[in-house]
């Protein structure tokens, strides 16, 4: 269940931000990315959970293995807790949520739609999707954000118990999580040249 | 896949979900045509299979951008890529979700319309079998439509623009078995276009919808 990263270089609208990026994630083992905003956190992160394809290089993980967590949750304003929950569940083919109410500290408020929760709330319930996944390697784009302390708390613990089953987790954050975990900073990467078909369309801006 | 449908159907018939929408403007269309062209039943009965497949038609039509747009703004859409559902089988499933929630109860409510518009007998078997066989088509192509526009920010136009020359092949064979059978006349040849158009597109479509949709997600 290792991910490794050969040789990348990632675009963003067009236009390469990060080159020549090298690592590997193995079994147990967390990754912070660090790098200044808009320096392609995010569009690295989506590239390796496979929702855009590299310019260059590759990206090496076992088909399947990936939960992605992105800057928006998922959830459905009008379902209960309980309900996104299970439809994820159901989604991943994995049966038990009990777990995840409990680990993220969902249960009181299992019942409740999720429209009507607190951003702080929408979140921990964005994240323990992840434990219903049951997938090893976790791709998190900064999840503690509208966390408060103890929730923070939580989510190191969930990642902790993660890393010692065996999974792995590579994540964008801009906080201490309390991990021991590698730092990898991308801002040396940022891409040097210019857009290779430069000009034409306003994709300069973007 | 049967969660994510279930999750859909549920999704619509709660508040703001939308169910209902495509069956009031269906209602509209219906009751106010005999106000336009005014109570001659003759007439009106000579125009009804035609108008009841358009407003068929629009209704779909009015409830197309829902269907990948909001998973689109909340997230889901990255997430369910990500997951071990084929997206080929998510935006099937999806297509279906509208089918149940638009085309179906418009099929249902048909003959009710049709009495408004005072269409013979004879059509009313003939209305809801072709109304059964093309609304089918229109959500699968609609899901199309969704799928190519689902970045753009209000991207409804671009849709609709988008959408309505694909549906004008299933509109023509859909009215004319429904006014072929209406007038007693050989129903078979439209019969068989539709059913042809309709099995056609729910084919090959959802493929076509999944890449589209896979661009649209870079």
């Amino acid at each position: 269940m290792t991910l490794s990263v050969h040789d990348l270089t990632i675009t963003r609208g067009g236009i390469p931000v990060l080159e020549g990026l090298n690592f590997a994630l193995t079994p147990g083992k967390a990754l912070i990315l660090r790098g200044p905003n808009g320096v392609g956190k995010t569009t690295l992160l989506r590239t390796v959970a496979g929702l855009q394809p590299p310019m260059v290089g590759r990206v090496d993980s076992e088909t399947e293995s990936i939960a992605y967590a992105a800057h928006s949750d998922g959830l459905k304003a009008m379902l209960t807790v309980t309900e996104n929950l299970r439809f994820w569940s159901d989604i991943f083919e994995n049966k038990d949520i009990s777990r995840a109410l409990k680990d993220f500290d969902l249960i009181e408020l299992q019942d409740r739609l999720a429209g009507t929760l607190s951003a702080g709330q929408k979140r921990r319930l964005g994240l323990a999707r992840l434990l219903v996944t049951g997938r090893p390697i976790w791709i998190l784009d900064e999840p503690t954000v509208s966390l408060d302390v103890a929730s923070v708390a939580l989510f190191a613990d969930a990642v902790r118990a993660h890393l010692a089953e065996g999974g792995s987790a590579l994540i964008a954050t801009h906080i201490d999580l309390g991990l021991e975990a590698d730092v990898f900073d991308v801002g040396p990467f940022r891409a040097s040249g210019k857009s290779p078909d430069p000009g034409g369309f306003d994709e300069e801006f973007l | 896949m049967i969660a994510l449908l279930v999750r859909d159907l549920k999704l619509s018939f709660r508040a703001g979900g939308g169910f209902g929408l495509g069956l009031a403007f269906f209602l509209i269309v219906t009751v106010l045509v005999p106000f336009g062209v005014g109570p001659q039943s003759e007439l009106l009965s000579r125009i009804a299979p035609g108008i009841l497949w358009l407003g068929a038609l629009l209704a779909c039509l009015l409830s197309l951008d829902r269907i990948l747009a909001l998973d689109w703004e909340d997230g889901s859409l990255d997430l369910l890529a990500t997951s071990p559902l084929p997206l080929e089988g998510a935006v099937s499933v999806k297509a279906l979700a509208h089918w149940v929630t638009t085309g179906l109860p418009l099929t249902l409510a048909s003959p009710l319309f049709a009495l408004l518009l005072s269409l013979p007998p004879a059509g009313y078997p003939w209305l809801v079998i072709s109304l059964l066989l093309g609304t089918p088509a229109l959500s699968v192509i609609g899901t199309f439509g969704a799928a190519l526009t689902v970045g753009v920010k209000r991207g409804g136009l671009l849709m609709s623009l988008l959408v309505l020359p694909l549906y004008v092949p299933t509109l023509i064979f859909g009215a004319e078995l429904a006014r072929r059978g209406a007038e007693g006349q050989a129903t078979l040849t439209p019969l068989l276009m539709l059913a042809g158009i309709s099995f056609g597109v729910i084919a090959l479509l959802p493929f076509a919808s999944a890449l589209v949709l896979r661009v649209n997600l870079r």
